[in-house]
């Protein structure tokens, strides 16, 4: 690390002696998310030693990480990567991705790498370059499980040699020790797979013996981008560490970091505010002191880390099946007083006409049919306190869920006529009781993946489960 | 007066695709100790509100960030056939209007 720097101007001094204080960029909070060019620029003169940002995360869903599809444009993407790499080769500084192209798998990592060499190609750049790689083995998990060396997290799923198999993707969430070894490795562009968030921006800090405590958090305050601020606004976050202290500010139009935006940001998708456990300990914020140093500038002291026994979280996604769809409404006061009931007489038409038409290929637990009632519960589900209440108007979306597309249309397609026709009893004769909203009225929604997987794996060693290549992008070479 | 006149912002979401949780944020301190001091807030009136064991509700106060917390699992995890709320944004209303003396 030090030779690397070193050699990369205007960290020399870090050879010299030991830094006084440390400094990064997290430009936004997921590239493709978009950065301010502007900002970013104002706070690269304020001579960073590295720039590091996600790209990732399980919020949008397990689509991403089972289908091995990203969850942002390309262009997005690409035009966020180009303005960081830019930016990093002009300071002569490391640049850190992780948890590329959404879900973080090796399939997601590879279409991030193929910008990244486009964007070496357009602009003439040379990156020495370490790929890490988080995909997991199948067979190694297994053997893993059979030692007892995956743990269940709160609340898990059941995990088998089966659930393994049965996988469309496994990653595993690394720490910092591959990005440490990828930045030994004298890398510029550090291009990870699923990674903590705060691990990204952690890694070079304790690397140059700065408290593992204040590496961390800074990390955890530093890697939603701007999220940490007052108000929400473009611009980029600068993060400075010291032996005993962290500041954090915004560059960029109007934005502010205020002690109580930046203790805010500590609950913000995590269940508990004070406890998060990364892989190799817990950063403890019980005792954190959050200070204004100026309008924008917010000191961090106090928080703690613990070690603990070294775990990687896995995330996992299997197919559930594949989808078809039916979005309508009800406005017919006599069906809405009697929905639930309706729709279960509907539905039990629509089995028996399965069976009917499909006959052994569709028994009844080989598909699913959800209804969805927007202006009763379709958001709270259970939660929903107020779902007596009968509004005057109800949207539906069936929801039909089979093995294959084919058997999942087909089965909406047999759901649209009992739909629109099936009696009740305050009405004699013929009802048309659904309004459709769509020619043909059939959705088809391809697959649809769950989480299969709330575990942590006990590895022998912190890098075993990541695999890192190193690859020189040569942008001045025809490709 | 109801919690969500005294709060700037009421939110829920997930925390990992296994658990929920809800902000209830202030301003100023003077609304985060009226809320505080009136002890409305609590596991058990949460479990009550969400239908779900009180056992599996965590409660945080912040005083740092003027905000209380709560976490539970979720009821359906994250995208399971059925779940409504793909980023668990929506499930904070029931907490609006929780009475504050």
């Amino acid at each position: 690390m030090n030779s690397h720097l070193a050699h990369d101007g205007k960290a020399a001094r870090m050879a010299k002696g030991r830094l006084q204080q440390i400094s990064f960029v997290s430009p936004t909070g997921s590239v493709g998310g978009g950065i301010s060019s502007a900002a970013l620029d104002e706070a690269m003169s304020h001579s960073p030693h590295f720039i590091a940002c996600d790209a990732g995360t399980t919020d949008a869903g397990p689509f991403s990480l089972g289908m091995g599809m990203p969850a942002f444009p390309r262009e997005a993407v690409k035009r966020d990567l180009a303005l960081m790499l830019l930016a990093g080769r002009k300071a002569k500084i490391p640049v850190i991705v992780g948890s590329a192209g959404t879900a973080g798998g090796d399939v997601h990592v590879d279409w991030v790498l193929e910008i990244a060499r486009e964007i070496v190609a357009e602009h003439g750049l040379k990156l020495h370059t370490a790929v890490i790689y988080a995909e997991q083995d199948k067979s190694y998990l297994k053997t893993l499980l059979h030692e007892n060396r995956i743990l269940p997290l709160d609340p898990a799923p059941p995990l088998t040699d089966s659930i393994i198999d049965g996988s469309s993707r496994i990653v595993g969430m690394m720490g910092v020790e591959p990005i440490q070894a990828a930045i030994r490795d004298k890398a510029d562009f550090v291009l990870a797979g699923r990674c903590s968030d705060p691990a990204l921006f952690a890694a070079i800090p304790i690397m140059q013996g700065f408290p593992p405590a204040l590496a961390w958090h800074a990390g955890k305050v530093s890697e939603c981008g701007t999220l940490v601020c007052e108000t929400l606004g473009k611009g980029v976050i600068f993060t400075t560490v010291s032996y005993d202290e962290i500041t954090i500010r915004p560059y960029g139009g109007n934005l502010r970091c205020t002690p109580q935006s930046v203790a805010a940001h500590s609950l913000y998708e995590s269940a508990d505010p004070y406890l998060h456990r990364e892989c190799s300990g817990t950063l403890d914020l019980t005792n954190t002191r959050f200070e204004a140093i100026d309008d924008v500038t917010v000191s961090i002291r106090g928080t703690e880390f613990t070690p603990e026994l070294y775990t990687v979280k896995l995330e996992g996604a299997e197919l559930v099946g594949y989808q078809s769809i039916i979005v309508g409404g009800i406005r017919d006061p006599y069906i809405i007083r009697q929905l639930d009931n309706w729709l279960a007489s509907v539905k039990s038409y629509i089995q028996d006409s399965v069976t009917r038409v499909l006959g052994d290929k569709a028994d009844k637990a080989s598909y699913s049919l959800v209804f969805h009632k927007y202006g009763i519960n379709a958001v709270m589900g259970s939660f929903e306190t107020d779902a007596a209440n009968l509004p005057h108007e109800v949207g539906i979306v069936l929801e039909a869920t089979a093995p294959t597309q084919d058997m999942a249309r087909k089965l909406a397609e047999l759901s649209r006529q009992p739909l629109l026709h099936y009696p009740i009893e305050e009405w004699v004769g013929s009802i048309t009781a659904f309004a459709c909203l769509h020619n043909p009225a059939v959705i088809d929604r391809g697959p649809v993946f769950r989480f299969n997987l709330h575990h942590a794996a006990v590895p022998a060693s912190a890098t075993e489960m990541f695999r890192t290549h190193l690859i020189d992008l040569d942008g001045l070479r025809t490709s | 007066m109801i919690l969500a006149e005294i709060a700037t912002l009421i939110r829920s979401k997930n925390a990992g695709p296994f658990t929920l949780t809800f902000d209830i944020m202030f301003s100023d301190l003077a609304s985060y100790c009226r809320v505080l001091e009136s002890n409305a807030l609590s596991r058990e009136l949460f479990a009550k509100l969400y239908g779900c064991p009180v056992e599996k509700v965590l409660f945080f106060e912040c005083a740092n960030a003027l905000a209380f917390k709560f976490s539970i699992p979720r009821p359906l995890t994250q995208g399971e056939l059925g779940d409504g709320d793909m980023h668990g944004g929506q499930q904070f209303v029931p907490l609006m209007t929780i009475e504050i003396p």
